[in-house]
């Protein structure tokens, strides 16, 4: 086949495996694949909405999860008094997480480098001890959803809609991803990445580019979050712990940075590992870890580079 | 390349296994394993599998196989363990659960595909009240039990001013609130502290200047350590008895040392209460794993006693799951606390609450001995919301 | 307010500065010479923890179990960098991250491993038992007056080996110029390799000190590697001075807000508020004011060089 295809037709396949996951699942009555991989996909577009500001923006935000948080509580919330229309709940996410990024990047992006890291965490660990702190809505223990958002003709109590609605989502937002970083408004993001000082010399200040880029990184995290809270019917202050900002970077540059579909790989096989591991021993971090620090060390483009070859 | 994708595919596949066979029990186990927490899920999973030994290997004379999954004490992988037992590997019961996060999670979705949960640990109040389930059995304690013992006991003993202390979660602010239920003196303060904290001098300060006659507090794991081991060495243990509920007990012990020595704490267990069930727990624990079995050891020891009554109770049939949690009703189960297990209203237990002492013992170790009960055949104030008679 | 109360929290809030600035100068060091963020320095404090109660356990003295875990977490510290770290100074911070934090999940599980799901314990030595009245009315543990005494002196040393020192010299100008030194011909990886384990030995004393005090854990230097982030970001990477400072004023900062921000509120709102909100803006009074502090200041108070 022709090398360059090659990104594209391994796009296909990963899709085309994605899509055949409910057939096995009911063909097979594995049912839990259906919930496992439904999971998978959330946290691969919170792995691709972070890999545009962390891969094309130059920006390694270390508090992601506050904005999966943020998503999951709006639905949650509203659940919580009785607004059970998916359309309004993922609405209000979206909002809400887009008006906390926008609040966190305003501040975090007059830092760069290490401090912007810190400023990222710092945020998240705020509304990490604020989520705790709300015992109107069940504080540490979290707050079960009674029942998943209504959405018109599609029923999202049934798995398998639910999954290809989350697989529908996946597949826009990584053309839509695509579509950014391609636009003018991709490249001057990239250029400033590379070279910030010739950006401000042609005119074009990074500042506002950075946010835009951020504030749209962290509404789609936030729909990520609310699809989450959908799934799992259940909301709690464990999805914006801080480890948790950590394994959707770990996915991003396991699958492979700036490169969009990279981190979908990433995602599928950080948490299919996991299951793997865990079942094989309780020690299983004792096993992940030194794999993390040798695809760091040793597969430098990560899985996707792998994968397309030199050329992709 | 799609070489490539297609070993991802088949290490996927991997995942999968075959299904159950017929005429055996399968219990699906759900404990935190790894991380800081896991130290809880390792005594509880020792104890339901001491009980599991205790009954011959045989949960209600049929072939058991108890399968143990982790969940990182994260509720979304709590729910996801929860499915693939209930879904890929069938199982008929799920046991365990440490935390009430994770109890939270997988509480309707469990119940609702139809599998039963008996917890050996995990009991949030919502699941003892409005949201109860004839699915549901716990075989530890509310979660306010101990407190209220523990508010009893202060009460009792005529303490007028006592200082309290929780993190700033949920359970922490029912454990204050339960204390509050059976004490009536006066509060000298409420502090509620970040949830893992290290260090509690500038807490310990303000209570010293706050004078108290007694401070109650909830630190369970290793803020507990912490606590126990600062409230010591701020040599406030002489003038200021600590009254604590899971804050002090066999997983922390080691931990805490001579700091713990004095202190009082609350629980339906105690190593060496004197029944024949207990004698034998105990003891064959020790034997087996080495260590001192702890509260969460005994609750669980006595989630498979239950299960293995009921199964009995039910003709050795596990198929229809309502008839099986009907009889964990009715099943005559030797407890380690002492006689029959009684369960309330909301299948939570009716139990006495024992007052326990920190000392060393005989052999230089530390241990928490019964003192004597303090609330007898309790259940809790929540069974009244909870619509099952 | 009673001030003889406000002197006590301002002491306690100095002793857990000074526990963070153990914890910081090495951190610190490590990004400002070889550019590289560290998430595994948590893991080195834990590890000198866990030395500590297995070497104060062998030998049954608190003075012989710290004289071993120092450079043993040393020892660790440098194999760490000889087998992984070096190969990562010269990538972007995100590699740096993504490796470190796979350290951190080895160490947290290798601890258990070795020493099971339990905490350990470790005791105070006989000498530094009790308390001692320093503010009237307010005992004060001899144990915690002692981490002063030994932060102090670390500092003192620090200062002294950075300003007066020729190593301190190179150290100073491998923080601002890193090209420069290695074109005076200085063998820049064993420079690194020395750095690297004075900041593990760091860590390690300051786990070994830390572990009378606190449960000996896995996972325990998860939670304060992020206080000593906080402190070194606001200090300013790369400066010990900064370092110094930044860690005392989040230990006070933190200590009095924790005391008395809920009593404030108290006076403001009415009770059910106040005890609401007061435990929640404690919890985040630090990372407020760093985010203050890099609001106004984006590369923190004594910034060495860009960030």
């Amino acid at each position: 086949m022709a090398r360059l295809d090659r990104p594209l037709i391994a796009v296909l396949v990963v899709f085309g495996l994605l899509a055949l996951v409910p057939v096995y699942a009911v063909a097979f009555q594995q049912p839990f694949y259906l919930s496992l991989f439904a999971r998978v996909m959330i946290f691969a577009l919170a792995a691709i909405s972070l890999d545009l500001v962390l891969g094309f923006g130059g920006m390694v935000s270390f508090g992601h999860a506050a904005y999966l948080g943020v998503g999951a509580y709006a639905v949650g919330i509203l659940a919580y008094h009785g607004v059970d229309s998916a359309l309004v709940q993922w609405g209000v996410a979206i909002l809400a997480s887009a008006l906390v990024a926008l609040f966190v990047g305003a501040i975090s992006l007059r830092t760069s480098g290490m401090y912007f890291i810190m400023i990222t965490l710092a945020f998240a660990q705020m509304l990490y001890y604020l989520a705790v702190s709300l015992k109107a809505y069940g504080g540490d223990d979290g707050l079960p959803i009674l029942k998943r958002g209504s959405l018109g003709p599609i029923n999202l109590a049934s798995n398998v809609q639910l999954y290809y609605l989350i697989l529908g989502f996946l597949a826009l937002f990584l053309y839509l991803g695509h579509r950014v970083v391609r636009s003018r408004f991709g490249r001057v993001l990239e250029g400033a990445k590379w070279n910030e000082r010739r950006t401000i010399a042609l005119g074009i200040a990074p500042y506002r580019y950075r946010l835009v880029a951020f504030v749209l990184s962290g509404t789609v995290c936030g729909l990520a979050g609310a699809l989450l809270a959908t799934l799992t019917t259940f909301v709690s202050p464990s999805y914006m712990a801080w480890t948790r900002s950590g394994e959707i970077i770990v996915m991003v540059v396991l699958g492979g940075i700036s490169t969009l579909t990279g981190p979908v790989i990433g995602a599928v096989v950080l948490l299919i590992l996991e299951e793997i591991l865990a079942k094989l021993t309780i020690h299983w971090m004792l096993i992940l870890g030194p794999i993390l620090v040798l695809v760091v060390l040793f597969a430098r483009r990560g899985l996707w580079g792998w994968i397309v070859g030199r050329h992709g | 390349m799609i070489g490539r994708i297609l070993a991802l595919g088949l290490a996927a596949g991997l995942l999968a296994q075959p299904a159950m066979a017929q005429d055996k029990v399968k219990v699906g186990f759900i404990a935190t394993f790894s991380g800081p927490g896991g130290v809880l899920g390792q005594h509880l999973y020792d104890g339901f599998m001491l009980g599991v030994d205790h009954v011959g290997g045989k949960l209600g004379g049929l072939a058991t196989e108890v399968v143990k999954e982790d969940d990182q004490l994260k509720p979304d992988v709590g729910l996801q363990v929860a499915k693939s037992l209930v879904e890929r590997d069938k199982v008929d019961i799920i046991s365990g659960i440490v935390f009430s996060n994770v109890m939270m999670a997988i509480y309707k979705p469990t119940i609702d595909a139809g599998v039963p949960i008996v917890s050996a640990n995990a009991g949030p109040s919502p699941i003892a009240g409005a949201q109860c389930s004839p699915m549901f059995v716990n075989t530890s304690w509310q979660n306010d039990g101990p407190h209220e013992a523990m508010g009893k006991h202060v009460q009792d003993k005529g303490f007028k001013n006592v200082y309290l202390m929780a993190p700033n979660y949920q359970a922490g602010k029912d454990s204050l609130t339960g204390f509050k239920r059976f004490y009536k003196g006066k509060v000298a303060d409420e502090v509620y502290t970040t949830v893992n904290q290290l260090d509690y001098s500038a807490e310990i300060a303000q209570l010293r200047a706050a004078k108290p006659d007694a401070v109650f507090v909830f630190y369970p794991g290793g803020m507990g350590v912490n606590f126990v081991k600062q409230y010591a060495q701020a040599g406030l243990i002489k003038d200021v008895p600590l009254f604590s509920a899971f804050t002090i007990d066999a997983t922390t012990l080691d931990a805490q040392g001579d700091a713990a020595i004095g202190t009082f704490q609350t629980a339906f267990w105690a190593f060496d209460l004197k029944n024949p069930v207990n004698d034998k727990f105990v003891s064959g624990f020790q034997a087996k794993f080495k260590y001192m079995p702890s509260t969460y050891s005994a609750q669980a020891y006595d989630a498979a006693l239950l299960i293995d009554a009921a199964i009995k109770a039910n003709g050795g049939k596990v198929a229809d799951k309502k008839a099986l949690m009907a009889a964990m009703k009715t099943a005559k189960v030797d407890s380690v606390r002492g006689g029959q297990l009684k369960l309330n209203t909301n299948n939570f237990p009716i139990q006495s609450y024992y007052l326990l002492e920190t000392a060393k013992g005989a052999d230089g170790k530390l241990v928490s001995s019964n003192r004597g009960v303090v609330l007898a055949d309790y259940g809790d104030v929540y069974a009244k919301d909870c619509p099952m008679k | 307010m009673d001030p003889l109360l406000f002197l006590t929290q301002a002491l306690n809030g100095l002793q857990l500065g000074i526990m963070l600035f153990l914890l910081a100068a090495g951190l610190t060091l490590v990004f400002g010479i070889m550019n590289l963020v560290n998430l595994a320095h948590g893991s080195l404090y834990m590890v000198g923890a866990y030395l500590m109660a297995a070497f104060q356990g062998w030998t049954g003295s608190f003075v012989l179990g710290l004289l071993l875990a120092v450079p043993a977490t040393l020892v660790v510290g440098v194999l760490v960098e000889l087998i992984v770290l070096r190969r990562l100074y010269d990538r972007d911070h995100l590699d740096q991250v993504l490796a470190t934090f796979g350290l951190i999940l080895f160490f947290n599980e290798l601890v258990r491993v070795i020493w099971g799901p339990a905490a350990l314990f470790v005791s105070i030595p006989k000498a530094l038992e009790g308390t001692v009245v320093i503010v009237p009315g307010a005992p004060y543990p001899i144990y915690r007056l002692a981490i002063i005494v030994v932060g102090l002196a670390v500092a003192g040393f620090l200062s002294w080996l950075v300003t007066r020192t020729r190593t301190g010299a190179l150290i100073r100008a491998g923080a601002a110029n890193r090209t420069m030194v290695a074109a005076l011909g200085i063998d820049i990886g064993l420079l690194f390799t020395l750095v690297f384990g004075l900041g593990a030995a760091l860590a390690g004393l300051a786990g070994a000190m830390a572990a009378p005090l606190l449960s000996v854990e896995s996972g325990m230097g998860d939670g304060v590697l992020i206080l000593t982030f906080v402190v070194i970001v606001i200090g300013g990477v790369g400066s010990i001075r900064g370092a110094f400072v930044a860690a005392v004023l989040v230990g006070v900062v933190d200590t009095v807000g924790r005391a008395f921000l809920p009593i404030l509120l108290r006076e403001i709102f009415n009770r059910s508020v106040a005890n609401a909100a007061g435990p929640a803006l404690a919890s985040m009074l630090i990372y407020l004011l760093m985010a203050a502090i890099l609001a106004f200041r984006p590369r923190g108070l004594f910034s060495v060089r860009n960030g």
